[in-house]
């Protein structure tokens, strides 16, 4: 994988990405696209200019690379297709998606060996505790990378989160960049409606942990806090980047509400759809 | 009826503290990680002297599962101890996705399991681990009988690749599997060969089987007591061939009878050779307060209570 180092190539592989995750859901009518298309621009941003890995020889224990978990596995179809972009499998297998024997299971999975899953995800509240624990790992092996997670805000609702919130100031894993995607948005509604949680980054920061904020779907933004919470790595303790999206980023009539988070668009929609988001040279699948 | 010395009177959970010990001494990738019950669960003597390899959980054992998921991935052996209950029913979904579904090599280490947790009653005397972790596809499930059989089973599954449930419990109870037998997991022990009845015992009630198997042969009774150590995967072979020779078994878990070793045994016969048989094991209750033998009599988990399965099972021989 070649790595994109200006924002105008990361926005066009974020189109791509786009127009991916709108044709695989669409394809089997079924999927979460919302999520998927808030958190695009932080994926691409991640996989291809931040992270150090090494997509082409996937390496199960991540030992002397960085290493990412997406806790909210509904979001699968970003995951999948940005792996895919980045080299980890084959971008036509992105076509096999929810499909019977495929490796692109509905949620995130490790039982058919797909390159760049390293644990399941789906049932929420997991992939933190996961990633701590990998980020411990790291710590006892003396292997300087970073553990980034992307963990949903509906998902914090889990009490499992807060055990790992606890768990890794205690640990002082200052190895570890979680972005929560503030979307404010869930299956039911708004977070705010279904089960309110305020105070956000006072909660955080009362755990012991580094805050942020982020536009992660500003590229200034995501260009100048993401190195930001880079420099505050190793310094005793985790970070947490508040990272607002919407839901449905880049597709008018999904924007603005939460019922695009588990649908899939029809046919029409699919062609409204893609014609916000221009083909690429990337091509499509 | 073959005599066993009783070797010392010892818990099995200090035999999983010993066993997690050496473990730790051979390899440096075994970390132990316990949920505010290090004491309890007899791990100290790992935590004093590799202190960078134990991970004080807190009370917090959703977390502890799927870190340890975490710590498998980047290549550790992670041990996660507390009380069987904490260990199972609470964090059934942890252990199902991060660690079973994603074929962690995780140990999950559960103890004070079943009725002779004694005097803290019910909600922590759970019955139902066994059947909740072999319904997981790729665990290995593991009772073992006594303090030298718990260590070398520790042992063992830090050198086996993938995850397991090691159950073990609280009360002082009878050793007398010699210290050096090595542990084989998936293949059933042989206690005594004999051809009117075959005893499949499991965890605890093994040494009580073996009692049982001396009560029979004072009634003229010869009965084949098996160790099933590992309930999975289960020694099929051994258990066919043991049921083809006596015709009539019993089975003797310190668990419910819904979803036990019995239950595993009874599957199995039942696709196989359909045999007699009985089973000594709690029948759909939950337990209560008391001392671990009040309890066992109450609950009808006893010797004599295997003898009576016994000779029930022989009377159903055609």
């Amino acid at each position: 994988m070649e790595a994109l180092n200006t924002v105008s190539s990361m926005a066009t592989m974020a189109t791509q990405i786009r127009r991916d995750v709108l044709r695989m859901v669409h394809a089997v009518s079924s999927g979460h696209p919302g999520g998927s298309l808030g958190c695009v621009d932080y994926f691409t941003a991640l996989h291809f200019h931040f992270m150090k890995h090494n997509a082409a020889n996937f390496n199960m224990s991540g030992n002397g690379e960085d290493v990412f978990f997406l806790s909210n596995g509904h979001i699968s179809p970003v995951y999948y297709s940005t792996l895919a972009r980045s080299g980890y499998f084959p971008v036509p297998e992105l076509a096999t998606f929810r499909k019977l024997n495929t490796r692109l299971q509905g949620h995130p999975a490790t039982h058919e060996h797909l390159p760049g899953i390293r644990v399941a995800t789906g049932s929420l509240g997991q992939g933190l505790s996961v990633a701590a624990g990998l980020a411990l790992q790291k710590k006892i092996d003396h292997d300087d990378h970073t553990v980034w997670v992307v963990t949903g805000d509906g998902e914090l609702q889990e009490g499992q989160i807060w055990e790992a919130v606890m768990f890794a100031a205690h640990r002082k894993l200052d190895n570890m960049i979680v972005a929560v995607d503030f979307n404010q948005k869930q299956i039911d509604g708004s977070t705010g409606d279904v089960m309110g949680l305020t105070e956000w980054t006072s909660k955080f920061l009362a755990f012991g942990w580094e805050v942020l904020e982020m536009d992660g779907n500003n590229w200034d933004s995501i260009m100048k806090v993401v190195p930001e919470a880079q420099s505050k790595l190793g310094g005793g303790k985790p970070i947490v980047i508040i990272m607002k999206t919407e839901m449905g980023q880049g597709v008018d009539f999904m924007m603005g509400t939460h019922a695009w988070h588990g649908k899939a668009p029809n046919d029409e929609q699919l062609e409204r759809a893609l014609a916000q988001l221009p083909v690429t040279e990337h091509g499509d699948y | 009826m073959k005599s066993y010395e009783i070797l010392g009177q010892k818990d099995t959970r200090s035999g999983f503290g010993a066993g997690l010990h050496e473990a730790g001494k051979l390899d440096s990738n075994v970390v132990a990680l316990c949920a505010d019950l290090t004491g309890s669960l007899m791990m100290d003597a790992f935590k004093d002297e590799f202190p960078e390899r134990f991970i004080q959980a807190g009370i917090a054992e959703a977390n502890m599962i799927s870190a340890s998921a975490g710590l498998a991935t980047g290549g550790k052996i992670p041990f996660a101890g507390t009380f069987a209950n904490f260990a199972t029913g609470r964090v059934y979904d942890q252990i199902r996705q991060s660690v079973a579904y994603s074929h962690k090599n995780v140990k999950i280490c559960a103890s004070h399991a079943g009725l002779t947790l004694g005097e803290d009653g019910a909600t922590h005397q759970i019955l139902e681990d066994i059947g909740l972790m072999k319904m997981l596809p790729g665990m290995v499930v593991i009772n073992p009988c006594d303090y030298n059989q718990t260590k070398a089973a520790t042992m063992a599954i830090a050198k086996y690749d993938g995850p397991c449930y090691l159950r073990f419990g609280r009360p002082k109870w009878p050793v007398f599997i010699p210290e050096d037998m090595p542990f084989e997991i998936g293949k059933a022990l042989m206690l005594n060969e004999g051809k009117d009845v075959t005893i499949f015992a499991t965890g605890h009630m093994v040494w009580k089987a073996i009692e049982a198997g001396h009560a029979l042969a004072e009634k003229g009774i010869d009965a084949e007591v098996i160790n099933i150590h590992t309930i999975k995967p289960l020694d099929r072979d051994a258990i066919l061939a043991s049921a083809k020779k006596t015709g009539c078994v019993v089975s003797a878990e310190e668990h419910q009878m819904n979803g036990g070793l019995g239950d595993s045994i009874a599957q199995l016969l039942g696709r196989e050779l359909p045999t007699p048989m009985e089973y000594v094991a709690v029948n759909d209750s939950f337990g209560e307060s008391g001392t671990p033998d009040q309890l066992l009599e109450k609950y009808g988990l006893t010797t004599a209570a295997i003898v009576a399965a016994a000779e029930r099972a022989i009377a159903r021989k055609a």
